[in-house]
This record gives C-alpha cells, sequence and structure tokens, in this order.
C-alpha cells in the first residue's frame, strides 16, 4: 500500500509505527545502559589513561605514547606474552581432552550420573581451591608428586621454584577444571546427536574413527565452538591461578598479561596506573583478534540459517 | 530487632562523624592492626588515651594487614580518618609528595620527641619536616637453633665476621644442614639478606645512596655485594623460591637449617614450632668490611594525621600520647617489640633485649627495610633480581643491568 501524501486526518498509524520502532530500543534501554557505563566507556577510559602517568593520588601527566614505548623495551612484558601464547596453546588440550572423558562417560550404566558428577567435580570448585591444592600438590618436601619424583629418580624438582617449569605447572592445574567444562559442554551437545544418523551410519559401516569424524563431530559442531571459545578466553585472563600459586614468580617467570596488569596497576609495589592500563590495551587488542573471529562465525552462521 | 537498628545508627553516626555531637569529640582511627597483638595492644592504647582525655571518643576501623595497603589509598583520597597507621622512610613519600599527610612537625617541637624518638628522626623527616609519630620498631639479624650448632660442632659466640660464618656454613654441609634457609616466595624475605650485606660490606650512607637512586647498581661496590652473597649460595636453602618464610621458619624449627636472616616478629613462629629461650639463638649479621660503623636493619611502624582528617587538633593530641615514654613502654610490651622512645624500657623477653641493646649501640644508623627505603617499584625490581640471583648466580650482570634501566626510570 503506497505512502498518502501529508494530510492532517492520515497521520494517526504513524504514531503506532514509530512506537513499534520505538519499543525494542525502550526495553534494550537498561541493558545498553548498563553495557555503555560498565563496558564501552571503562574500555575508553583504559585507553585514555594509558597515554599517563599516574599515580592514582597525585595529578595525571600526559607522556602521549611513553607507557608503550617502555613496553616495547620491557623484559617482563615478552615473558608475559610468551607466557600467554603458552597458556593459550595448551590450555586448547582441555577441548579434545574433555571430548574424550564425555565420548567415554555417554554410556548407559547403572549409576552412570553419579560418575558424571565427579567428573564434572573440579569445575565446581573455586579457581582459588584448585590453585591451592595443585600448590600442595607440587610443594617441595611434603608434595604428592615431589615425593613420587624423588621416589622414581632420587632427585626431585620443585615444579613452582623452577623458571623453565612453573608456567607449565600452572597451566596444568589449570586444565583440570576446563577439561571438565569442556566435557559438560560435550555431554550436553552428545545428547542431540541424531541416533537414526547414527543408525544409518552404521549400517553404512562406519564405526570407530570414521564414526567419530565424520557422523558424530559434525553434529558436535556447536559445541565445539562453545568449548574454543570458553577456553580462549580462559587462557587470556587466567590470573587466579597465577596469583594464588606464584604470584608470578620466581622471578616473574610465570607472569601473564594479566597479572602483571594487576602488578603494575594495583599491587603492593604498584600503582603506575598508566602503565597498567597500557598493559590493558594491549591484551584488549589480543583478545579483541579473538572475539571479532567468534563474532564474525556467528554472524555468519546465523546468515546462513535464514 | 532493636539492637540491630541501633547498631546500624551507631555505625552511621561512626562513619559520617557528626560535629553536632560537640560535647562528645570523636577521632576516627584507621589501622592494620588486625593480627591478635597489634589488636590487643591498639585496644589498650585507645583505652588509656579516652582515660586521659574524657572528652574525645577514639572510633577505630580495623584493617586487614595486607588490605589496608590498598584500602589507605582509598579511604586518603575519599574519606579521610584523622588517625591512619603507616610506616616510615620512603614509604611514606608518595603520600608527603601528594599532600595526603599533614605537616606535624610542632607536635614533634612542642613535646621534645626529636631528643626522645631521636634513633626515628631520620626516616620520618621528609624535606625537613616531620610527618607522623613512630611508636614501635624490631631488629632484624640471625635467629639460628642452638641444637644444630652443638650437633655440628660449631661455636656461635665465636661468629663475628663474614669469613667466619662462611666457615662455619661448610661444617654445617657436612653435617647435611642448611647454613642459611629463607622462603623468598613472597621476595621481602631476602631483601633483609641484601640490606644487610651491603650496611656491613659498604656501609649505611652508601646503602641509603642506593636505595635514593644515587648510585649505579652497575657500580662495582654493589657488585662487591652479590659476590659476598654468593659465598653462601651453595649453603643455602634450595627451594627457597618454592616457600613462604613460615615454610623456611619450619626449616630451622626441625634442625634442618642453623640460620635464618629474619626480624624479631619471627620469634613467635619460632616458638609456636616448639622452640625455647634455650634453644634459640639471636646473633647480629657479622662484619664484612672491618672498621665500618655498624648499622641496622629496623623497620618502624608509625601513626599520621591524613591531610583530610577534620580533627585536626585532637589528633595532635593523640600524636603526643603515642609519643610518651609510658605509653610506648605499655604498647610495645604488648606487642612484643621495641619502644622508640629513648626513656620507655624494654620487656624481659631476651630477644628483645639483645635487640634494643643492638639498635642502641648502632653507631652507623637504622636502616627501614629495603621496600621501605626504596621506592616502591625499585623495591619490587630489586627483590625480584635477588630472587634470580639467588636461583642463577651467574646471570648477575645482567639481573644488575635491569636493575640500572629500572633506576634510570623511576627516580626522574
Amino acid at each position: 500500500m503506497p505512502e498518502a501524501p501529508a494530510i492532517p486526518a492520515t497521520h494517526a498509524p504513524r504514531p503506532r509505527r514509530s512506537r513499534r520502532a520505538l519499543a525494542p530500543w525502550l526495553f534494550l534501554a537498561p541493558g545498553l545502559a548498563m553495557f555503555l557505563i560498565y563496558v564501552i566507556i571503562p574500555i575508553f577510559q583504559s585507553m585514555w589513561v594509558s597515554f599517563y602517568d599516574w599515580d592514582g593520588l597525585s595529578d595525571a601527566t600526559w607522556v602521549g605514547m611513553a607507557n608503550y614505548v617502555e613496553l616495547m623495551d620491557d623484559e617482563a612484558f615478552y615473558v608475559s606474552l610468551k607466557n600467554n601464547v603458552i597458556w593459550l596453546v595448551l590450555y586448547m588440550l582441555a577441548v579434545p581432552a574433555g571430548l574424550m572423558i564425555a565420548l567415554f562417560l555417554n554410556q548407559t550404566v547403572r549409576g552412570i550420573r553419579i560418575y558424571k558428577s565427579l567428573f564434572f567435580f573440579p569445575f565446581v570448585i573455586s579457581q582459588v581451591v584448585v590453585g591451592l591444592i595443585f600448590s600442595w600438590f607440587y610443594a617441595p618436601d611434603f608434595g604428592l608428586l615431589y615425593k613420587l619424583i624423588e621416589g622414581l629418580t632420587g632427585q626431585s624438582v620443585a615444579i613452582l621454584a623452577d623458571e623453565r617449569l612453573v608456567t607449565y605447572g600452572i597451566i596444568a592445574a589449570g586444565l583440570w577444571p576446563q577439561i571438565a567444562y569442556c566435557m559438560i559442554l560435550y555431554l550436553t551437545g552428545l545428547n542431540a546427536v541424531a541416533p537414526d544418523q547414527i543408525e544409518a551410519a552404521r549400517l553404512d559401516g562406519a564405526k570407530g574413527w570414521k564414526m567419530l569424524w565424520y557422523v558424530v563431530l559434525p553434529q558436535l559442531r556447536p559445541a565445539t565452538f562453545i568449548a574454543i571459545v570458553v577456553t580462549v578466553i580462559g587462557a587470556l585472563r587466567s590470573f587466579d591461578l597465577v596469583s594464588i600459586m606464584t604470584s608470578g614468580g620466581p622471578f616473574g617467570s610465570s607472569r601473564v598479561l594479566s597479572y602483571y596488569m594487576y602488578e603494575q596497576a594495583l599491587s603492593e609495589y604498584g600503582y603506575r596506573m598508566g602503565y597498567g592500563a597500557a598493559i590493558a590495551v594491549v591484551l584488549f587488542g589480543i583478545m579483541m583478534i579473538f572475539i571479532s573471529g567468534f563474532i564474525w562465525k556467528m554472524w555468519r552462521d546465523e546468515k546462513g540459517v535464514r | 530487632m532493636k539492637l540491630s537498628t541501633t547498631v546500624a545508627i551507631a555505625a552511621l553516626m561512626a562513619t559520617v562523624s557528626l560535629p553536632a555531637f560537640a560535647q562528645q569529640r570523636t577521632l576516627v582511627l584507621n589501622t592494620d592492626a588486625s593480627d591478635p597483638a597489634p589488636k590487643a595492644a591498639f585496644d589498650q592504647l585507645v583505652a588509656d588515651f579516652e582515660a586521659a582525655n574524657p572528652d574525645i571518643d577514639v572510633v577505630v576501623n580495623v584493617f586487614d594487614h595486607e588490605g589496608y595497603k590498598t584500602a589507605i589509598r582509598n579511604f586518603l583520597t575519599a574519606d579521610s580518618p584523622d588517625l591512619a597507621n603507616w610506616y616510615a622512610g620512603n614509604r611514606m613519600a608518595p603520600f608527603v609528595n601528594s599532600n595526603q599527610f599533614t605537616d606535624v612537625s610542632d607536635v614533634w617541637e612542642e613535646n621534645g620527641l626529636k631528643e626522645s624518638l631521636a634513633p626515628a628522626l631520620s626516616s620520618m623527616t621528609i624535606d625537613g619536616k616531620q610527618w607522623g609519630v613512630p611508636y614501635t620498631y624490631y631488629q632484624w639479624g640471625i635467629y639460628y637453633n642452638k641444637d644444630v650448632y652443638a650437633k655440628a660442632g660449631v661455636d656461635a659466640g665465636a661468629i663475628k665476621t663474614w669469613d667466619e660464618f662462611v666457615a662455619a656454613c661448610d661444617k654445617f654441609k657436612e653435617a647435611g644442614v642448611d647454613c642459611l634457609t629463607t622462603g623468598s616466595k613472597a621476595l621481602w624475605p631476602i631483601a633483609g639478606i641484601f640490606d644487610y650485606l651491603d650496611l656491613r660490606t659498604n656501609g649505611y650512607d652508601f646503602h641509603m645512596q642506593l636505595t635514593n637512586g644515587e648510585v649505579a647498581w652497575t657500580d662495582d661496590r654493589v657488585k662487591a655485594v652479590f659476590a659476598e652473597w654468593a659465598k653462601v649460595l651453595p649453603y643455602t636453602t634450595q627451594n627457597h623460591a618454592a616457600i613462604d618464610w613460615q615454610d623456611a621458619v619450619a626449616n630451622l624449627v626441625q634442625g634442618k637449617a642453623a640460620n635464618y636472616v629474619m626480624g624479631n616478629f619471627a620469634v613467635a613462629a619460632f616458638k609456636d614450632g616448639g622452640m625455647t629461650n634455650d634453644n634459640l639463638g639471636f646473633m647480629p649479621f657479622p662484619e664484612i668490611t672491618p672498621g665500618l660503623a655498624r648499622a641496622e636493619e629496623a623497620p618502624t611502624d608509625t601513626i599520621h594525621i591524613p591531610a583530610g582528617a577534620k580533627n585536626v587538633e585532637d589528633a595532635k593530641t593523640f600524636l603526643a600520647f603515642l609519643a610518651s615514654a609510658d605509653v610506648q613502654t605499655k604498647m610495645n610490651d604488648t606487642l612484643g617489640q621495641l619502644p622508640i622512645n629513648t626513656g620507655a624500657s624494654v620487656g624481659e623477653d631476651p630477644f628483645l633485649q639483645q635487640g634494643f641493646e643492638l639498635l642502641s649501640t648502632a653507631d652507623g644508623g637504622i636502616a627501614q627495610f629495603f621496600d621501605r627505603d626504596a621506592p616502591a617499584e625499585m623495591a619490587k625490581a630489586g627483590m625480584e633480581g635477588f630472587q634470580e640471583f639467588m636461583v642463577k648466580p651467574d646471570r648477575v650482570d645482567a639481573i644488575l643491568e635491569r636493575l640500572e634501566k629500572t633506576r634510570a626510570r623511576v627516580y626522574k
């Protein structure tokens, strides 16, 4: 129906239409306001602070790119960056490991729910507790792993005091709950796998790896996607375990970017807000690479459905 | 129900500190005295002060000891109390330089504190003014296990020089014991070792210049300190980087280690572990460069008046009260530490007696502690460097280069 020319009598439908256009925004407004105040504005504030030299008490002085220039020449920054990469790569092991356990647990045996909950248990307990448990596990003189290595080789190693091993030691602790998380994602995904397709594949003679690769995994794609997303984000914000287990030590060799940022900006010996903010901006940039990738994929998938 | 409302109103009144209640003036004190002994000492102090000044009501806000270090930055700028705990030396410099503390030189002048609190005068002075009142300090030194000394056949009383100490370490090694134990997970315990090595090798003035950023870390005199340190590294507990200072206390208590460079607060931990005055010993850090004036390490705790204080008048009365000999005697009896006031008396405890003797005869000077004498950033980088050196002594040159780079940036 073509639009009539603007005659006073026909202006009645217009408010209704604009009301219809306005209504979603009204409902979105509280959420958008929150998002703006707590996410968008702070992002730009961090970027702004990163151009200043500020201890949080005195007046801030504008230093331009000086914080970033210093970052480029900071050994501790490169150590943190390297550790972040190690975290990202090794944390990915949680995805296949979670899948294996999920496949293993996806059967109908008496009491399977109990086993499932037991496997899920590490994800339920706090990261702080996980960190403490693993610290004791590695602890020199009384730690279980320490004693085990000592018993086998006669010479033991304090993993959290060794600059070459410490990051791997912390990642191992982080993998424990992360595998459980991926497992639960895959377990729910496996519930949605169509039994008739399995049946049909079986009639066609597929089994073992081929069944897994060509029939089950494609149906698990949504679960895989979410598992990778949470694992990448989990690896990049790996702060709590580092803080609990080593405080970045020995001599800063287990720092990651998020911990280094905290140390520079907020810890007892820090209060270099500008420098901390500069680290935060770099970390944000790295996260943005992954986040835009994920958003692009989701957007493409959604368009594909329509 | 009624009770909780009253409590709520009381809490409200405490935070707002209404000027309308003029007859009963309030004084708000923020403190980090969350551990049992400091808490008891502060309760006693406040009760005594209120008894002496019935028209003043002191409201105490106790913060967790570690959390306080962050909290103070918030409450100084946002909702300032009338009095706040902090530390002497460079540790108070950020607050003094950003005008967060009030100059209390008049309190020092009027009460003759420059004489009575003489040991802490230099560490309380910035730009020729005093910025707070110190009430307690404690000595650092070497605590040792007498049983281990007896077992290894070493006479503790005969160790006067660093060479004799290193020679003794050899004997401990033969006996299968770590000569020196420490836990560097939290970094600060090893700063005590560095401070003493530097104080004994180069003296107080050099140490102050170094922590003030006036000397390069690549200076030969600094390298000499690390050379002395390298001598005892083979005899130091191997996994120190993985353990906390309390774990190292266990090493000494169980006889796995002979010596521990620590502050006097560790005595309580040694005794909790089962040691007594009979088998726990204390000795001053041995001499390295002969003839050097003996300097000691004694971190000082202080109370300041924030710039935003509402009741400055009464806060100054409180500081004068805190500085008096009787008050410091009583308070430090409870704290188990040493009073600053030269007229105060020291408790019966043998370690306190030795500490008092040690500090009052230190002709070289009293250092605060590495992380209080050096600015925070330098302290952090320095302590990390010390830890790396203890694990990888061959990297000493690279470490010192890095510290020099930090120095160039920190002291602008």
